[in-house]
């Protein structure tokens, strides 16, 4: 069976555009309800109205991004099955579990306290509308677990094992899935940047308002716990995300290796690449500017253990690429007939190295006879780009370090109370707005893209799980996804800037106690 | 202790589980779709308006997760069913698709601005919303009944035979029908309990009428698949076997989708609530009892989606291509691991969402006036 590149490629397109559209919205949501919570902790505490001014201000501007997010999510769990059928029907068992999972345990309950959120002001004591908030912020974060739990399973399929009767895979232990070491890493690493989005997010429109000395007492009063919560978060997205290169080397070598420009294995302590070009073609990185030893340290957390080279994993994919062929031969002997031992036997020794056979399916004539240069070119499928990986990962490391750098120097300030008094560093935050996302875009490339060929890393080959959908059916809905979302980004766009231009506004609400009013509070916490 | 429950046991939970998640989704959300559809009938002022999207706003949001976790727990219980259906689906799927992001987009976004131009716009796109959902339900349910033009090569790799046309046929479209007057009614009902006024008014006329059409749509659509279309007869099932939809054979039989009524004749309980809930809370509501009506209403979705499910038991997706390949409920499942494990989880969960859900309704109690949406122009809707 030839695979048409086209529908594989479209297919490819429409889900990056639509995932990459959904996580726009989902680090803000994860941000932002922490910091309504601490907000809104506040006011519980304090009784003072200028927090709940900013709780409900701030979440204004949550509501907004949480019905983008919640519209654009729904589209991910779809397409799974509209556009990747072979892969839903192929690893279903074992994926569908966590997503099901999250709806359950947390998207039911963000989803049902949202709206008591916004509805429930006037409706509830302060201790219980506090209470809302914070469901809404756990259910937000067990949602990133759960789906983090499923797509770690995609970077390091654990727990699971090819069922020659339904022809699938199928959990074999539940609980490997669940603690995947892989899916840990992520999980906290994508929680934190979303925190860092959320932060910077309140830092750059807090900046922009104490920039124009507007609502100042209400902008202070953010830019500190923005400042402060940003801290912590950038500090642990950095040195969690260093946790997921550990993963990386135990469990994804290529896509370490890949982001490495890493060829040839190198002996133990590998140096660093801080710089430099990967050439595919000479299969070298050229102009290299190399740290000594920094790469073995920080993926082997040894000075002695070896991180391979892209050649070599090669060679070894090519191996298991033949393994799997006799995997394959003797699957279709024992399609015929059961009772076939010898097949049984060969094919329960081999058929870890299926989906190795099925890189052939893109390139091979006849995949169950491939020619020696037809298993060079499968094995040559096993490198991903290297370059856009390589630039991908620095940047954002280096936007990483930016973000300690920024929120630090603004929680030194807050603490000094000195904020309003360098406006240069207001307007480095106010133009920073956009560099969380861009972190959040790259590393998920990095993530995606670095895992390629494979859409379940060494078990189906991505190009092997598409639907048997007709190119244009294909075209049109990602025609149609282009057109939708980009009126809405635009929409919201303009709202989101409406909104904050209009800025708190306590007019419309419950007149605070006459006790309150006047009372001019102190700044800072 | 997964021995508990032996696995065919499992596979008949999940085919319940999975009628309850469709059944819930309608009940829940699909009051929601049958209010927005009604958004411009019942609503003719702004004010009017407002008050008939401030009725759900605080609720569409988690009522949605309905819909979400029965993606999902298909996916996971049933992952034949979601990858055939899914891409078998594809175009209506997108359809489905552009209507629930527009739906979250259009409740957020038309408050955020005065002009009466901007919210007639989203006003339109909220009608969408809830119509297309419930018609496509509808014509794909209709479809399911009839078998799914698909067949499977031997590596269980899906194919189609069929397009968009020919999910577009007379059945399918009645069923589509059926669907969209339930869940309008449904909507309808719930107005009468959250407004008063002029729109509750307007509200119980709907409701009355979506009743009554409800009801005789729905018992044509059952007499039309009593007479003329065939049944799915399934031999040589393994009821704990491997879940491979190879290894059975299945004959296509006329009227065998009363077979079910025929052997249990208690089953007719199913399809007759589905009849007389409808006309039920059509006279009720046309007596004023609402809340009565509401409760004859649920019974009556509940009795016709389940009826759906009576029909085609133990098949859950009929190929027409080639009906041995036609998925049931013990050949399509997840592994037994699987299916244990995610009952626990439901076993878990569900009373706990059913609890607060509970709650934030008991939070919300009351009706919406046109004042009260004039008081509140900045968290509401």
């Amino acid at each position: 069976m030839m695979i048409d590149q086209t529908l594989v490629e479209l297919s490819r397109l429409q889900f990056a555009a639509t995932a990459m559209y959904h996580f726009l919205f989902v680090p803000l949501t994860l941000g932002l309800s922490f910091m309504l919570v601490i907000m809104e902790s506040v006011y519980v505490m304090s009784g003072k109205t200028v927090w709940r001014d900013m709780t409900q201000f701030w979440g204004k501007l949550f509501g907004i991004n949480f019905a983008m997010g919640v519209a654009t999510g729904i589209v991910m769990e779809f397409q799974f099955g509209m556009n990747w059928s072979y892969y839903s029907h192929y690893v279903g068992d074992v994926f569908g579990a966590p997503l099901a999972i999250e709806g359950l345990m947390a998207f039911f309950l963000e989803a049902t306290f949202v709206g008591l959120f916004f509805f429930g002001w006037d409706k509830l004591s302060k201790v219980k509308h506090l209470m809302v908030t914070f469901l809404v912020a756990i259910g937000s974060n067990f949602s990133a677990l759960w789906i983090l739990v499923a797509n770690g399973w995609m970077q390091h399929p654990v727990g699971s094992e090819f069922n020659l009767e339904t022809m699938r895979m199928e959990v074999t232990d539940f609980a490997a899935v669940l603690t995947n070491p892989v899916a840990q890493a992520k999980f906290v690493h994508t929680v934190s940047a979303g925190y860092v989005t959320g932060a910077i997010f309140v830092l750059a429109i807090s900046a922009y308002f104490l920039l124009r000395n507007r609502h100042t007492e209400w902008a202070k009063r953010s830019f500190v716990v923005a400042s402060a919560f940003g801290l912590a978060s950038s500090l642990s997205v950095v040195v969690l995300g260093d946790e997921s290169g550990y993963t990386l080397t135990e469990n994804q070598k290529m896509k370490l290796a890949a982001i490495e420009g890493m060829w040839e294995t190198e002996p133990a302590p590998a140096g660093f690449t801080l710089i430099g070009l990967p050439d595919r073609e000479a299969r070298e990185t050229h102009y290299e500017l190399k740290i000594p030893y920094a790469l073995g340290l920080i993926a082997t957390r040894s000075v002695t253990q070896q991180v391979e080279g892209i050649n070599d994993i090669v060679a070894e994919g090519r191996h298991r690429i033949e393994l799997g062929v006799e995997a394959r031969k003797a699957l279709l002997l024992l399609q015929q007939d059961r009772a076939n031992e010898l097949a049984r036997l060969t094919f329960e020794a081999l058929k870890d190295n299926l989906g190795y056979a099925m890189l052939l399916d893109t390139v091979a004539q006849d995949p169950l006879a491939p020619t020696e240069i037809e298993l060079d070119q499968a094995a040559d499928l096993l490198i991903p780009n290297i370059t856009p990986l390589f630039w991908s990962f620095r940047l954002m490391v280096a936007l990483g370090f930016f973000f300690i750098l920024a929120t630090g120097y603004a929680f030194y300030l807050s603490s000094r109370r000195q904020i309003t008094q360098n406006p240069r560093f207001l307007r480095v935050l106010m133009y920073s707005w956009p560099l969380p996302w861009v972190a959040c875009e790259l590393g998920w490339f990095v993530a995606e893209y670095g895992r390629q060929p494979w859409i379940i890393d060494g078990v189906l080959p991505t190009a092997n799980a598409v639907s048997g959908l007709e190119i244009w059916q294909v075209a049109a809905t990602l025609l149609g996804f282009t057109v939708l979302y980009g009126v809405l980004i635009y929409i919201e766009v303009r709202l989101m800037l409406k909104t904050i231009a209009q800025g708190p506004d306590s007019t419309q609400l419950v007149a605070p106690p006459a006790s309150m009013q006047g009372a001019q509070p102190a700044l800072g916490k | 202790m997964m021995e508990l429950l032996d696995y065919s046991t499992l596979r008949v939970i999940w085919w319940l589980l999975l009628g309850a998640l469709l059944i819930g989704f309608a009940l829940a959300d699909g009051f929601d779709l049958g209010v927005a559809s009604l958004l411009t009938l019942a609503g003719r002022t702004d004010s009017q308006r407002r008050q008939i999207i401030n009725t759900v706003g605080p609720v569409w949001e988690g009522n949605q997760v309905w819909l979400i976790l029965g993606g999902g727990a298909i996916f996971a219980a049933w992952p034949a069913l979601y990858a055939l259906s899914f891409s078998g689906f594809y175009l209506a799927m997108f359809l489905i698709l552009l209507a629930l992001i527009i739906r979250p987009v259009a409740f957020k976004f038309r408050s955020k601005r005065p002009e009466a131009a901007w919210r007639n716009r989203w006003d339109w796109a909220l009608v969408f919303s809830g119509l297309v959902p419930a018609l496509i339900c509808g014509v794909a349910m209709g479809n399911v009944l009839q078998g799914v033009p698909f067949y499977y090569d031997t590596s269980l790799r899906p194919f189609y035979t069929g397009n968009l046309i020919g999910l577009l046929n007379p059945f399918a479209l009645l069923a589509g029908l059926v669907s969209v007057a339930m869940l309008i009614t449904h909507g309808a009902l719930y107005l009468t309990l959250k407004t008063d006024a002029l729109v509750q008014a307007r509200a119980q006329r709907y409701a009355v009428i979506g009743g009554w059409v409800s009801a005789l749509l729905f018992s044509s659509a059952g007499v039309w698949l009593a007479l003329g279309l065939e049944g799915y007869q399934v031999s040589e099932l393994a009821l704990n076997g491997p879940s491979n939809p190879l290894y059975k054979s299945v004959s296509l039989v006329q009227g065998g989708l009363m077979d079910n009524y025929a052997s249990y004749p208690v089953l007719w309980v199913v399809p007759a609530l589905g009849v007389s809930g409808a006309a039920v809370a059509a006279i009720l509501s046309a007596l004023g009892r609402f809340g009565m009506a509401f409760v004859a209403n649920k019974l009556s979705i509940t009795g016709i989606i389940a009826s759906v499910g009576v029909s085609l038991f133990p098949v859950i997706l009929p190929s027409s291509t080639n009906p041995n390949h036609s998925l049931t409920v013990f050949d399509s499942s997840s592994s037994h691991v699987t299916l244990f494990i995610m009952l626990v989880c439901t076993i878990i969960f569900l009373p706990m969402i059913l609890a607060y859900t509970a709650w934030v309704y008991k939070v919300l109690w009351g009706r919406v006036s046109e004042a009260d949406v004039k008081a509140n122009t900045t968290q509401w809707y």
